[in-house]
């Protein structure tokens, strides 16, 4: 390509230069996107991550929007937690219509009639298809205590005057099921986070000192660890919470339950700190700590831990369902919560003879709700986990 | 290998030592005991009660020496075969743990068949068919079986068997075996009713154990070894069978260890929904009425029971794995 000597016409040919200036490392430098990219802190690049993964995000939203429920349930729920109504004891779910003989109403509830089948003694019943009670929306209905801090009276959604609104029938006080699993939320899932954070601590405590200083600490650290896990789970939560004392207030119980499942579960978190640390304590910079003077405690929370917290906190979001099955299974077998605390376990103790359940099948809806915050909680753990490995 | 086992057993001695005492301080952390609330339940229903008697069962069973002599005596007592009196039942605890700790233990190493049986094939076809429909069916199912509490699932087969069939499948036997002696008839019926809390109790075990699986074929499947027995020809199965699922089945044996503990916490829970005769039931009253020799001795069996489970895993372990033997480590 290049021009031979003896070619005149290459002399015709422009010799072409770039008037911009030289700048040597063009080569090197980033477009805007890449720079964005190298530049991003570990946390956003672990949100970049995780934003790919679909049904991480999804779940995560569920979740988000059943935490953000817990700060209003008194006016997501139709009714008062405890409002009775004496003449619906055991009323089945109520179906929204749209169309009455088909004339559009909007969304509607057809009034029931009550009768006590002399025979069995069965309570039965109807639709009375004649009264039509419109719902009525961001309306004043039953009234609450607001935190404790105000009394009102508005609701998302409330029943026509002199009509009924069980979305999701009743319970055998004539209690409205669905409000009942709205306020349930509140105490079954912070239990779960308030429970993780303690064994979150417990664990990074005892993992941390026993993989910083190794030798003796560390083996009675371990065997302590194996001997727990060797434990069949429930039926040491049920010991420890036949302890709690019956005189307790509900919420010295609620705290007192709390401890208790966290009590157990730190362990597999205290073993991944462990063995995490046993390796980084060799590293150069955690020598260079040493020598500077900083002491244990600075070294382990400031320099080594930082460097996989991202980690465990996935691995500590997979371990909230099993929180909050622990309590719901205790409550279910009633030595867990108990009444007048509401949570998704006691509104199943409810249904714990199969008797009521066969007449009664609204009464393990609170399942549901159950189910999904744990897939919920599943899905979003091992996209968080995903997303916190560096080398994928 | 002698040489391992030995090891192993001399390990289980300080561990179940250590449970003992664990168990011992659970029992022992309620307030009161047993006696002071017999009396109570005996007063309230206005009954008297003669306080040398409450004085001399006081004496009897030791509830007034210190905690360390109770203890030494209530382990010393286990070691010879005697469980302690349990209160609530008026009988030697052996007789009363009995028959539901040979159930108990039967529900467990059934559940641990089935658990294997239906996760082994599962595992493999998931693995094999990585990003398949039948992959995304198969882990949805499974997903769905480890969200849902077993004493759920357990409600729900109750409560369809009666809507569907009308008949009721709780319990172990039919009833009219419930007090006879064992039999070949009551062996059968036992049998027949087996299947529901075993299907019920290893539903989320089984979905765990084959995403684990899956995960752990999909990574021998990469591995060079695999690709030199492809490349000299060797059928697809075969080729599966002699190599990756070898290395797999390793970590099938050491999951016992783990998959024992929570079996048996679902059959505990999972049998008081269905009113089995295991020891799920017994153990809730006795802790709920503290009758401490009964509940001590229930939680030391079910920890013993793992404690031996992950015992035999971790010798299966050592006889497969040539690794284990001759560096005579655990892989837990």
């Amino acid at each position: 390509m290049t021009d031979g000597p003896g070619t005149g016409a290459a002399a015709a040919v422009e010799h072409y230069v770039s008037t911009e200036p030289f700048d040597p490392r063009a080569i090197e430098a980033l477009s805007p996107e890449q720079e964005r990219y190298y530049l991003a802190s570990q946390w956003r690049l672990m949100w970049w991550k995780l934003k790919r993964h679909r049904l991480a995000v999804i779940s995560g939203g569920f979740l988000l929007v059943m935490y953000a429920s817990i700060l209003v349930s008194e006016v997501l729920a139709p009714y008062n937690l405890h409002t009775r109504h004496v003449d619906s004891i055991y009323a089945p779910p109520q179906s929204i219509h749209l169309f009455d003989r088909g004339r559009f109403v909007g969304p509607f509830v057809y009034g029931t009639t009550y009768r006590l089948n002399m025979e069995n003694l069965k309570r039965e019943y109807t639709e009375n298809t004649k009264e039509v009670y419109p719902l009525h929306f961001f309306c004043s209905g039953d009234s609450y205590d607001f935190w404790g801090l105000t009394t009102a009276r508005l609701h998302v959604v409330c029943p026509a005057a002199g009509g009924t609104l069980f979305i999701l029938g009743t319970d055998r006080l004539g209690r409205d099921v669905l409000s009942r699993i709205i306020y349930g939320a509140r105490i079954s899932l912070t239990i779960g986070l308030i429970g993780i954070t303690i064994s979150f601590v417990l664990g990074m405590t005892i993992g941390g000192v026993a993989g910083y200083y190794g030798g003796w600490v560390d083996m009675i650290v371990q065997r302590l660890i194996e001997i727990l896990q060797s434990f069949p789970q429930i039926p040491l939560w049920m010991a420890l919470s036949a302890v709690l004392p019956v005189t307790w207030s509900p919420i010295l119980i609620y705290f007192g339950i709390t401890v208790i499942l966290a009590m157990i579960d730190w362990t597999g978190l205290a073993r991944a700190v462990r063995s995490k640390l046993l390796a980084l304590r060799e590293e150069e910079y955690c020598m260079a700590a040493q020598l500077m003077g900083a002491r244990p405690g600075r070294i382990i929370g400031r320099h080594l831990m930082p460097g996989f917290m991202s980690h465990l906190i996935a691995s500590a979001t997979l371990s909230i369902p099993t929180m909050i099955l622990g309590e719901t299974a205790l409550s279910f077998l009633g030595i867990g919560l108990r009444p007048p605390i509401t949570s998704w376990g006691v509104l199943l103790s409810e249904a714990q003879n199969i008797n009521v359940v066969a007449l009664y099948p609204w009464l393990i809806l609170p399942a549901v709700p159950v189910v999904l915050i744990i897939l919920a909680f599943s899905f979003f753990g091992d996209g968080l986990r995903d997303a916190a490995d560096p080398y994928k | 290998m002698i040489g391992y086992v030995v090891h192993r057993l001399l390990i289980m001695i300080p561990t179940l030592l250590a449970i003992s005492l664990i168990v011992f301080v659970i029992i022992e952390l309620p307030p009161g005991d047993y006696l002071e609330s017999y009396v109570a339940e005996l007063e309230s229903q206005g009954e008297s009660v003669d306080p040398k008697e409450i004085e001399f069962l006081r004496t009897q069973y030791g509830f007034d020496k210190p905690a360390h002599q109770r203890y030494l005596h209530w382990l010393v007592g286990m070691v010879q075969g005697d469980f302690g009196y349990s209160f609530e039942y008026r009988l030697p605890v052996s007789e009363v743990v009995g028959d539901r700790l040979v159930l108990t233990i039967l529900i467990s190493i059934a559940t641990i068949l089935f658990t294997w049986i239906i996760a082994f094939p599962i595992g493999l076809y998931s693995a094999t068919h990585q990003y398949s429909w039948g992959d995304y069916g198969l882990t949805f199912i499974g997903l769905v079986g480890l969200a849902t509490p077993n004493f759920l699932l357990a409600l729900i087969l109750l409560y369809l068997a009666n809507v569907v069939f009308g008949t009721s499948i709780g319990g172990l036997m039919d009833p009219q075996y419930l007090d006879q002696p064992w039999s070949l008839d009551k062996v059968l019926s036992v049998l027949a009713h087996l299947w529901i809390p075993v299907v019920v109790i290893g539903t989320s075990g089984t979905a765990a154990m084959i995403r684990r699986l899956r995960a752990n074929l999909l990574d021998e499947l990469q591995k060079q070894y695999v690709v030199t027995a492809r490349a000299k020809g060797l059928p697809q199965f075969r080729l599966l069978i002699k190599y990756p699922l070898r290395m797999a089945i390793n970590f099938f044996v050491a999951d016992i260890g783990s998959l024992l503990p929570s079996i048996i916490s679902g059959a505990e829970l999972v049998a008081i929904v269905l009113s089995l005769p295991t020891t799920g039931p017994i153990l809730i009253a006795a802790l709920q009425s503290q009758d401490m020799y009964l509940a001590g001795s229930f939680l030391m069996f079910l920890a013993t029971l793992t404690v031996v489970g992950v015992l035999i895993s971790d010798l299966a372990l050592a006889a497969l794995d040539p690794r284990i033997r001759l560096q005579g480590g655990s892989t837990r």
